[in-house]
């Protein structure tokens, strides 16, 4: 199957903001990667999908408890930008 | 026999020996791997941070702990490096890339805790590829790491600087993460023993994610006798973990002894042939004779899937992937490059944040993942999966092991394959195919090839059959006996 990119949309997807130089390049390389990925179309037979993990069990869930959580001065520390314990960043709304 | 050998040197089950013996102490353990780091660090740069100083304090800790009679373990007072995509609260964890430069978690990974209340001392972080996506940990932003066995070859990858540090005795094990093969290719390419388990038994709670239904962590150690004793003391149910396995496990040393008389061994058909190096095809072989000399039954095994794994993996794992890494925005942490909107910040931040390694694999899973090629790429993977499932079951009810080479290569030099993903993907032809269906497999080194390159054997067991794969392991280590070590001409850094 000759496969069709359109990598500047898939670039926009990703949150990649890449030059055209760049976009060229990695457009070939997925081409080459996805020629040999395409070879799972070779597979035979329907086998059946069933969840990845090799054990069986129940979903789990923990007890509807309160308890201690990451302490939020420490979690903030790591943030380029923070005021009063929030977050800062620029709109995502009403921007086009 | 271990006396006139250096500290460094030692197995984990030596080093504990001589600790409980009161012939060294963990501080002495922690002084002999740190001067080890310090005399070829500057060769191989298997750390990306060595923390000498929370180091000594839990050495201290260790040694008086003893001394008032507590012993909590094998790891008690045992120097280990940590595979830096694995949170460390307090100590700067990047996984390799520039966008966490700087980054100090604020808890530690459940594998940690483990590790910490074990009594054990956490040396440092090592070098990886960005995000464990590579198989040579040159697609680290922070220069890649070097074989000890040759320093003009690649460690392999991704956990090529948890493999380098053990290897050449600056930790006495170390911790890795495996989603293709990441531990167990880089053991085989150092010559030492690296271990997948099975998946949902190491929780993953703190390890910063790649693919999420093939990631797990597991150890690298010198001995299989090490590599049980760590697995013992990170595996278990973990509530913070969703996926984690809550049932009974398997208990590994037990068979460490038993050897394999009365065992079925299946080699696999299709890891051989074309891109396998001889001398790792006649090691393999040499090994399966006297597998078969200390009585076990040798059979011929065929997976066909086998083929088309690797396609199916570059799907599967690029697409978690792309998921797993949008967590990366320039916003509650990391990277930020300044843009006039939320998504311009977020496609510049990770534009120069990702390597292009990570930028191809994310672009690759979101094109995988996109609308109307889902079905034919994404969807028909998860297909092949389930094949290979249903091939490794069926293959295992006529054998209790599988194996095969771990690598077709023994290390290959530095720079051969940096350019062309696709090669750089078929390194991982043996070992991906247990991360798609979730079962354990360990490396163990056989010898070394007439340029002195390690080659590794791996021995495969369906989930939860670590017992089995331990003592196979155990005999193909004993049956080997590899004793050598890299010799490194140390230069002080």
């Amino acid at each position: 199957m000759p496969v069709e990119i359109d990598i500047a949309h898939v670039a926009r997807l990703a949150r990649l903001d890449l030059t055209a130089e760049e976009l060229e390049g990695y457009k070939a390389q997925l081409g080459a990667i996805l020629d040999h990925a395409a070879k799972v179309q070779s597979l035979e037979g329907e086998p059946a999908v069933e969840a990845s993990h090799p054990l069986r069990f129940e979903n789990a869930f923990r007890p509807d408890e309160t308890r201690p959580s990451l302490d939020r001065d420490e979690v903030l520390a790591q943030a380029p930008e923070t005021v009063d314990g929030f977050f800062v960043a620029p709109p995502a709304l009403g921007t086009e | 026999m271990s006396e006139d050998r250096a500290l460094h040197d030692l197995t984990i089950v030596e080093a504990g020996a001589r600790l409980r013996a009161g012939d060294t102490t963990a501080v002495e353990l922690l002084e002999a791997v740190l001067d080890r780091a310090h005399r070829t660090e500057a060769q191989l740069h298997a750390f990306l941070t060595l923390d000498r100083d929370g180091a000594m304090e839990a050495a201290e800790a260790a040694d008086d702990a003893l001394a008032a009679g507590e012993d909590r373990g094998p790891l008690h007072g045992i120097p280990m490096a940590l595979k830096d995509n694995l949170c460390t609260r307090g100590v700067e964890t990047t996984a390799a890339s520039q966008i966490l430069a700087g980054y100090i978690p604020p808890y530690d990974a459940t594998v940690v805790t483990r590790l910490r209340a074990a009594g054990s001392v956490i040396v440092g972080k090592t070098n990886l590829d960005e995000f464990a996506m590579g198989s040579s940990t040159e697609n680290s932003a922070y220069g890649p790491s070097f074989n000890p066995w040759d320093i003009s070859r690649v460690p392999g990858g991704s956990s090529g600087g948890s493999a380098a540090a053990v290897a050449v005795g600056s930790a006495f094990g170390a911790l890795g993460s495996d989603t293709g093969g990441s531990i167990r290719q880089p053991a085989s390419l150092t010559g030492i023993v690296g271990l997948k388990p099975t998946y949902g038994t190491v929780s993953r709670y703190g390890l910063i994610a790649f693919a999420s239904s093939l990631d797990q962590i597991g150890p690298l150690s010198k001995s299989v006798t090490d590599a049980a004793s760590i697995l013992e003391t990170i595996w278990g149910h973990d509530p913070l973990d969703a996926t984690s396995y809550s049932g009974e496990y398997p208990e590994l040393s037990a068979d460490l002894e038993k050897g394999v008389e009365g065992l079925r061994i299946g080699v696999v058909g299709e890891f051989a042939g074309e891109g396998y190096e001889p001398a790792v095809e006649s090691a393999i072989a040499r090994m399966l004779d006297r597998l078969s000399e200390a009585g076990a039954a040798i059979v011929e095994v065929s997976l066909p899937t086998v083929d088309i794994a690797l396609s199916a993996y570059y799907l599967v794992a690029p697409a978690e992937a792309s998921a797993n890494l949008a967590r990366f925005d320039g916003i509650r942490y990391g990277l930020r490059v300044d843009g006039a909107t939320a998504e311009e910040l977020m496609a510049k931040t990770r534009a120069q944040g990702f390597g292009p390694e990570v930028t191809r694999r994310v672009l690759l899973g979101t094109y995988a993942l996109s609308a109307g090629y889902y079905d034919a790429f994404y969807g028909q993977a998860q297909r092949v999966r389930a094949a290979l499932r249903d091939e490794f079951g069926a293959a295992y009810e006529q054998v209790d092991v599988l194996v095969s080479p771990t690598s077709p290569t023994v290390a290959f030099r530095a720079g051969d394959k940096v350019d062309d993903p696709l090669s750089m993907y078929l390194t991982d032809i043996c070992t991906n195919p247990l991360n798609l269906v979730g079962h354990p497999g360990i490396s163990v080194p056989v010898g070394l090839d007439d340029q002195g390159l390690p080659i590794g054997f791996q021995v495969m067991a369906p989930a939860l059959g670590e017992r089995v794969m331990f003592r196979v392991a155990a005999e193909v280590e004993r049956l080997a006996t590899f004793n050598s070590r890299p010799v490194l001409e140390e230069v002080a850094g």
